[in-house]
């Protein structure tokens, strides 16, 4: 049984490599070309109705939920992933408190954006100001992410200087930290009962707004894809660049990049503040969508989905990552049938993922040719026999 | 050089059969059986039907299917369907879910939600909709304060029944209450409107957080504060450990809890240690209750219709009545909902103009566990 | 902030955080063991907890005990209960090693992916405790299966009575049993790896792999010996909080373990004193915590404290050493 997945395993990732190959090899027009059709296909996916293909919708089964709206949860998960992928895969640190600064996020906008938030109210009652003022929506992104930033580095600065697994811990207690201050403050955060009418592009939620209305989502959905589509590019000059490569060299081996002039320490608070801005950004987007958070959101259960969204994919590759982020946000969407068994079905197949492939469904070359040596190293060395 | 060619091609080829696709219409959704015969129609329920917190809101559904089966078998040329959609109580589920079910016409009304999170983030959804939710157990005060025109509840908010505790504990002359709630959106609100409530005789209080097992420091302040009441806000997950390292610890206090406590896994997860607590419900006695329900419910489920399972009943009932009242489109049946007034299982259903049942309409009765059973006492006036 | 009460009642305060902190101490020798040798986080080691109160409760509800049993049958079910939980949570921990953690240690896998397959693991355990069991056995035997998510309760085993007080501060015979019991166990574990032929294995294989497995440990063994024992720590834990807290229920893991594994950290990881340091250390700070502010903040004070702790210990009080010469 084993035996045989493991083969069926090595014969999809020959053909995967065999397709990568391919389009490598075809000319520089070509790739564009088919780059564009692509991103012309991520834009028209909401409206899928190509026969054939239209049970991928997750509203084809009964019970299901909204296409776009599930489209929408897959492009702010994977910008989370390419974001937690700078943290893990890029600069080699366990964070399991992500979602601590997806919450931040999403408590900025909702803290400054909305008029219901006791935030907004002070702001008003302090500067006089009328009852439906509120910051807007594009400047709460900025103070989204800032805030995500500041907070990054917060936590990074004494923390970083900590062995991984000591970081794991203390990054999930963050997590938690931040998750159990929204809920008990209830002055600033409005506690459990969360908060409603968070702004998106066109202000607070109403019926009367143009593009981004209440009940169709496909306008969210394009403006999350194309945020997800700006941060890819601009992750991937970041990864090809001279800070790229010390976190790789980090990553390898942190006394060696030292030797080498390479400050890891700098290079690690980049990574993690980097990492924290994206993610702010990913549960700013989030809560504007919704518009109404409550600290049950941000819990810690997420809060590891998003790292094995990561580790499943192949940490270190966006592909990967991103494949990873879509799986485990659209397939227990359209499989509800099982529903009661989703968290079962889910924890053995990252079981199964990790032990048959560790380097991830869709690994990064260089990833998983650092595997190879430490499964080889194992091999060689007496001990493990 | 001619398999470069032929790749183009194909290359070519797919970026046209995207680009053509792309004018394709969006034919995922079905819009068109709304009406197939002269009555019955679709509704959707939604609320958390799997994870952690099912256990709460399964009675409810069930007792909502209870109600559509019991019309359909009765009525063959009369239909209803009613489609369930699961959200585990997440906002961020329940989102996407109503905007499915607003986005299909042949969804005439919506049961739910069933915690008061996933409410607030749909009301809006539904209300742009023109959709009527009918929620059997989103208990939150303010849902219905914020001027939403299409939102109803079977269930007494936690104003009544905070209402209804501070009553029984009035004419119990407890003198000194301790309150404690687990921090979450249905614990601490109906504790907090129980604080406005009591006044000066609240002693002292505390909150616990979810998943929370040990109670030390929380037993600690009760007996600090020589309480003689002790009022828990929450759920059974951390009210059973509780009140059982309360009585250990030999904290004399009566323990009351609203209708969250209302579950028969409280007394049996508490091991006896809930003996003789008091449990609020704005839930009739099965035999006082109206009709059948109670017994068709044991008889279809195998067990006793636990918290809001009349509740659930009663929404459902209301769409069956509006369908059997040959209404057929949303407004129709939001009008109808509006105007519904009639003995339910639960309750007498009739609404006010803010969605809230008529505050004079909901019954709280206060039980005593005894083994692991809940005896009726009385029923608590409201004041 | 309530100074007055956590002044006026330090004593009581400590001894209250001890007792709790001796389970989370018990729990933590299991991290700290697999780290010790392996350097790896055995994530799903809470899960393993989990199970051992499923046995004790099994065990419980076969014999169908009831509440406040005479003292003979009382001792009697708490040893059954011990060997039952021991072999339940041991050949858990155990399972998972053999399942799980040696293909990956075969293939020398870096932590993250054990991080990942651990979560896997516990989540694939608490389904089937939650979830699968019941369905196949909830009618069967509801009062073990039937409400496994929500809550299932145990008969109490033993009345919780005042022994003596002292200056204000009363102590049960519960909190000695837990307190007496944990620190035992956990010398018990002490002296086994310190003193006996197997230990100094495990020592050997926790300093130098390479150097014991040519010294002819069998390293192998010694990596099953560690999650045996780190088991049956956890079984013992298992029964301790049967008795204490008479509940269980399938996600009951999840919190302990997260504060078990703080607790572990918190003392120097890998370190078999730190783990019990650890743990009562944690146990005190949260109750004080809870008592200053309200227990809703329990979790806050208790992760700061470990950052504040490493900021200026980073590998904990006691640091880490579980063969003491690890460089």
């Amino acid at each position: 049984m084993i035996d045989k997945i493991r083969d069926l395993d090595r014969s999809r990732v020959n053909a995967l490599h065999s397709v990568a190959d391919r389009w490598r090899a075809l000319p520089k027009w070509q790739r564009g070309l088919g780059f564009v059709a692509f991103v012309v296909f991520l834009y028209y996916l909401p409206l899928l109705g190509i026969p054939g293909l239209t049970w991928l919708r997750t509203d084809s089964i009964s019970g299901g939920s909204n296409w776009a709206g599930v489209l929408f949860t897959c492009a702010v998960y994977v910008l989370v992933a390419i974001g937690l992928n700078v943290v893990i895969g890029l600069a080699g640190l366990l964070d399991l408190g992500y979602i601590g600064f997806f919450a931040i996020g999403a408590y900025a906008v909702a803290l400054f954006g909305s008029v219901n938030s006791p935030v907004v109210k002070w702001f008003q009652a302090e500067f006089d100001l009328p009852a439906t003022w509120a910051v807007t929506w594009a400047v709460c992104a900025f103070i989204a992410l800032v805030l995500a930033l500041i907070s990054g580095v917060i936590l990074g600065w004494p923390t970083l200087r900590l062995r991984g697994d000591y970081l794991a811990i203390v990054t999930l207690g963050f997590g938690e930290i931040i998750r159990i201050v929204a809920r008990n403050a209830e002055g600033v955060t409005r506690g459990p009962q969360g908060i409603a009418a968070i702004p998106g592009p066109e202000g607070p939620p109403s019926p009367d707004n143009q593009v981004f209305g209440l009940i169709d989502v496909k306008p969210w959905y394009w403006l999350a894809i194309t945020v997800v589509l700006i941060m890819v590019f601009a992750v991937r000059r970041l990864e090809h660049s001279r800070v790229g490569r010390s976190w790789l060299a980090i990553r390898e081996d942190e006394d060696a990049a030292a030797v080498m002039g390479v400050y890891p320490f700098k290079f690690k608070l980049w990574a993690f503040a980097i990492g924290a801005a994206l993610g702010g950004f990913a549960g700013f987007l989030f809560a504007s969508r919704y518009a109404f958070i409550d600290p049950t959101q941000f819990n810690v259960n997420l809060s590891i989905l998003f790292v094995a969204m990561v580790v499943v994919g192949g940490s270190g590759n966006m592909v990967g990552v991103s494949v990873g982020a879509v799986l485990l946000a659209y397939l227990p969407e359209r499989f509800r049938e099982i529903a009661d068994y989703r968290w079962l079905a889910f924890g053995l197949a990252m079981v199964l993922v990790m032990i048959l492939r560790p380097q991830g469904l869709i690994p990064s070359r260089r990833r998983a040719r650092e595997l190879k040596d430490r499964a080889a190293e194992a091999e060689e060395a007496p001990a493990h026999v | 050089m001619r398999r470069s060619y032929s790749r183009a091609l194909g290359t070519a080829a797919l970026a046209a059969v995207l680009v053509a696709a792309a004018g394709c219409q969006d034919t995922g959704s079905s819009g068109d059986d709304a009406a197939s015969g002269d009555c019955g129609g679709k509704i959707a329920i939604f609320g958390a039907f799997s994870g952690d917190n099912a256990g709460l809101v399964l009675p409810s559904l069930n007792g909502a299917k209870l109600a559509i089966k019991k019309h359909n078998d009765a009525n063959a040329d009369c239909q209803i369907e009613m489609v369930e959609f699961d959200t585990q109580g997440d906002p961020a589920q329940a989102t996407p879910v109503a905007n499915q079910v607003a986005g299909d016409a042949s969804f005439l009304g919506v049961i739910g939600g069933h915690f008061s999170g996933e409410s607030d983030a749909t009301m809006p959804v539904y209300e742009a909709a023109g959709l009527v939710m009918v929620a059997p157990s989103a208990t939150r005060t303010d849902l219905t304060q914020k001027g939403n025109k299409s939102f109803f509840r079977v269930v007494g908010n936690d104003g009544t029944q905070a209402g209804a505790v501070a009553t029984y504990l009035k004419s119990q002359n407890a003198a000194r209450v301790f309150l404690i709630d687990d921090a979450s959106a249905y614990g601490a609100g109906i504790t907090a409107e129980l604080t406005k409530n009591l006044g000066a005789t609240v002693a002292a209080s505390d909150k616990i957080q979810e998943r929370q097992s040990q109670f030390e420091a929380t037993i600690s302040k009760i007996k600090a504060a020589n309480a003689d009441f002790v009022f828990y806000g929450g759920y059974t997950r951390e009210a059973a450990p509780l009140v059982r390292q309360m009585r250990a610890a030999g904290v004399q206090a009566k323990f009351i809890g609203p209708d969250g406590l209302y579950d028969p896994a409280f007394p049996a997860g508490a091991s006896g240690g809930a003996e003789g607590s008091i449990i609020t419900c704005p839930c009739l006695p099965a035999d006082k209750a109206g009709g059948t329900f109670t017994a068709d419910y044991q008889a279809a489920y195998g067990q006793a219709p636990g918290s809001y399972g009349a509740e659930g009943f009663d929404a459902a009932q209301i769409f069956v009545d509006a369908f059997k009242d040959g209404k057929k489109s949303r407004a129709e049946i939001l009008e109808y909902v509006k105007a519904y007034d009639k003995q339910g299982v639960s309750k007498y259903i009739k609404f006010a103009e803010n969605g809230d049942v008529d505050p004079s309409r909901v019954v709280i009765w206060s039980y005593e566990i005894k083994g692991t059973a809940f005896e009726p006492l009385q029923e608590l006036k409201l004041s | 902030m309530n100074f007055d009460d956590l002044f006026g009642h330090i004593g009581q305060h400590t001894v209250d955080g001890l007792s709790k902190g001796a389970i989370y101490a018990l729990i933590a020798l299991g991290y700290t063991l697999v780290y010790g040798v392996l350097r790896l986080i055995n994530f799903a080691h809470s899960e393993v907890f989990m199970v051992g109160t499923f046995a004790v409760l099994g065990l419980w509800t076969a014999f169908g005990v009831e509440n406040n049993p005479p003292i003979g049958q009382a001792i009697l079910f708490l040893v059954l209960g011990l060997i039952v939980a021991a072999v339940a949570s041991g050949g858990t921990a155990l399972a998972l090693e053999r399942i799980a953690y040696r293909p990956l240690r075969r293939k020398n896998a870096p932590p993250l992916i054990f991080l990942i397959t651990a979560i896997g693991l516990s989540l694939v355990l608490v389904e089937i405790f939650g979830l699968v069991l019941p369905k196949l056995l909830g009618e069967a035997v509801p009062s073990m299966f039937g409400r496994a998510r929500i809550i299932l309760g145990m008969p109490t085993i033993i009345e919780q009575k005042t022994l003596f007080t002292v200056l204000g501060t009363s102590i049960t015979n519960i909190q000695l049993i837990v307190f007496v019991a944990a620190v035992a166990m956990m010398a018990l574990l002490d002296w086994f790896i310190n003193r006996t032929r197997y230990g100094r294995g495990v020592r050997a294989v926790a300093q130098n792999p390479e150097t014991a497995a040519l010294m002819g440990v069998n390293q192998e063994r010694v990596i099953m010996l560690i999650f045996v024992l780190g088991g049956i720590m956890a079984g013992a834990a298992a029964l301790l909080w049967s008795m204490r807290f008479g509940f269980t229920q399938s996600s009951i893991g999840f919190v302990l373990g997260l504060k078990a594994f703080t607790a572990a950290v918190l003392g120097g990881i890998g370190n078999l004193r730190g783990a019990l340091l650890g743990g009562l250390f944690l146990g005190i700070v949260e109750v004080y915590g809870a008592t200053l502010f309200a227990s809703n903040w329990e979790d806050v004070i208790a992760f700061v404290v470990l950052v504040v702790v490493l900021m200026f210990r980073p590998t904990g009080i006691l640091g880490e050493s579980l063969g003491r010469a690890r460089a």
